[in-house]
């Protein structure tokens, strides 16, 4: 019985944010753009997010490679460790965890925005006002962060890099130059384009998902805790599976 | 049934109607809430509406303002059937209509000025900074709170978020304002404050009023007319006085 009804609520969610994700792309860009509103959330949404990602980002690439460093010691190719942490960070590390990183601080915080507004009637009062609240809030933040996230990527990838490159020269030493021409020299485009336009599905997940659990909260503040909490895991959840899609689609096409 | 009592024709004669209700019916799930209400506001008229918690009086303006959809029935406002009207006309009607929320709905991240400023932007696209200031000051004054202007809603009291709620109505200058609950929460004094100001707003911007309301002080002081609505329809309709002469027991539970 109880099966039954997660089923239901499962299928049922599923059903909404679909009908959600129908109206953001059948309302969001439609005339007359909130351009200046959009600009406001990109700067909220991409800018204000930099430094964490940034950070993450650099220890990520410093642990990757002072982890991986014995075991290619032990098999005697420590000297494609540069190759090697390069390839991981650009196809898979970068984008991932830069991703949830996003998804842990904009998904909650547009879920707790949006939900807060909702049960404090600051929505109705938008709608009452003439202004249509799903396109001047939902569609705004969700192409803020379908913009800003394959841009905050790329820039956490090659900060990612640098943490790599002093990681590799702690125990050991590599010019600049020689660790980024190894890199580059191995890497193809069809490493770098798949993990870059899974990015931005990535930053629309994780708008609207965020947007769609604030915008319907419900029973007062802790509809909004819930809503801000159920936001991320389902944003997270959401970015593994589209990974995993991702990796399949590559594989299909070739392109691995 | 109707029930109209003594003195409650002589109101209506002559004037334009502004709002006529017909046959309007909503429920949620199988509670019936609206049942085939019928209601005609005329013009420069304020129409309280008194009734039990949960009998529909806020739901009757929300489907006026077209918050929620009704299941059957008619509501002409200025003539324009706004049940069967398209989402930008509904908008363009809103900008008729000002709506006070219970809980004020003052939008918390925004200061003072933000809040009275944003009804503005959005529907006077011409609009320079200078006539904004103007009227965002003129509005302001209108409530008596022009040195809040810069403050934020956190920093003002129960009493000042709804005169700031409705300075951010009027700033539109609507034909019709509707009230739910103006003075619920507030003490005696702030609430005879804000009783004033409807009866101020009515004479200066010859506004039609439907206020929602428990207490009879507001009742007595702010309506030409009183409608009780039972069971989702219209049970009686006078002045204050003919409803305190009344000797239906339905009536006279108010009184006591």
């Amino acid at each position: 019985m109880k099966l039954t009804m997660t089923v239901l609520q499962f299928l049922e969610d599923t059903g909404n944010l679909s009908r959600f994700t129908a109206r953001y792309f059948a309302i969001g860009f439609r005339k007359p753009f909130e351009t200046r509103e959009l600009f406001r959330q990109c700067y909220n949404i991409g800018y204000k997010s930099f430094t964490l990602v940034s950070l993450t980002s650099l220890i990520i690439g410093l642990v990757l490679t002072m982890q991986l460093r014995p075991s290619l010691v032990k098999y005697g190719v420590e000297s494609r460790l540069p190759i090697m942490v390069g390839i991981a960070i650009i196809r898979e590390i970068g984008p991932v965890v830069a991703a949830l990183i996003f998804a842990g601080k904009i998904a909650s915080s547009i879920g707790a925005e949006l939900g807060s507004m909702k049960v404090t009637e600051q929505i109705d009062a938008m709608e009452v006002s003439g202004t249509n609240p799903f396109k001047y809030l939902v569609a705004t933040r969700v192409l803020a962060c379908t913009i800003m996230l394959p841009i905050l990527i790329v820039m956490a990838d090659a900060i990612a890099l640098v943490g790599a490159f002093i990681g590799i020269n702690i125990q050991g030493v590599t010019s600049l130059r020689l660790f980024f021409s190894e890199i580059f020299n191995s890497l193809e485009l069809t490493d770098i384009l798949p993990s870059y336009i899974k990015t931005y599905f990535f930053g629309f997940v994780i708008g609207i998902v965020g947007a769609y659990k604030g915008y319907n909260a419900v029973k007062g503040t802790r509809g909004v805790g819930n809503a801000a909490n159920s936001a991320v895991v389902l944003a997270s959840v959401l970015i593994f599976i589209i990974d995993l899609l991702a990796v399949q689609i590559t594989e299909i096409l070739g392109l691995n | 049934m109707e029930n109209s009592l003594t003195g409650s024709i002589n109101l209506t004669e002559g004037r334009k109607a502004v709002i006529i209700i017909e046959n309007l019916s909503k429920q949620f799930g199988n509670h019936k809430v609206l049942v085939n209400l019928n209601l005609t506001v005329f013009e420069e008229e304020n129409v309280v509406i008194l009734g039990k918690s949960g009998c529909g009086k806020s739901v009757l303006i929300k489907c006026i303002i077209g918050l929620i959809k009704p299941q059957r029935g008619h509501i002409f406002v200025t003539g324009t059937d706004i049940t069967s009207i398209k989402y930008d006309k509904m908008d363009q009607m809103r900008t008729k209509i000002g709506f006070l929320f219970q809980s004020n709905a003052i939008y918390d991240s925004m200061t003072v000025r933000e809040n009275l400023e944003f009804p503005l932007r959005r529907n006077r696209v011409n609009i320079s900074q200078d006539q904004i200031n103007k009227l965002v000051c003129e509005a302001l004054e209108n409530v008596g709170l022009l040195h809040t202007i810069d403050m934020m809603p956190s920093e003002l009291s129960g009493g000042m978020l709804k005169r700031i709620a409705l300075a951010r109505i009027i700033i539109l200058k609507p034909k019709i304002i509707l009230y739910d609950e103006p003075t619920s929460g507030l003490d005696p004094v702030t609430a005879a404050e804000i009783e004033n100001l409807i009866l101020e707003l009515k004479k200066k911007y010859h506004t039609t009023s439907i206020i929602i309301s428990h207490d009879m002080n507001c009742v007595k002081k702010t309506a030409d007319r009183v409608i009780l609505l039972l069971d989702g329809s219209c049970y009686a309709a006078g002045t204050y006085a003919d409803f305190q002469n009344s000797n239906d027991i339905n009536i006279k539970q108010f009184f006591q």
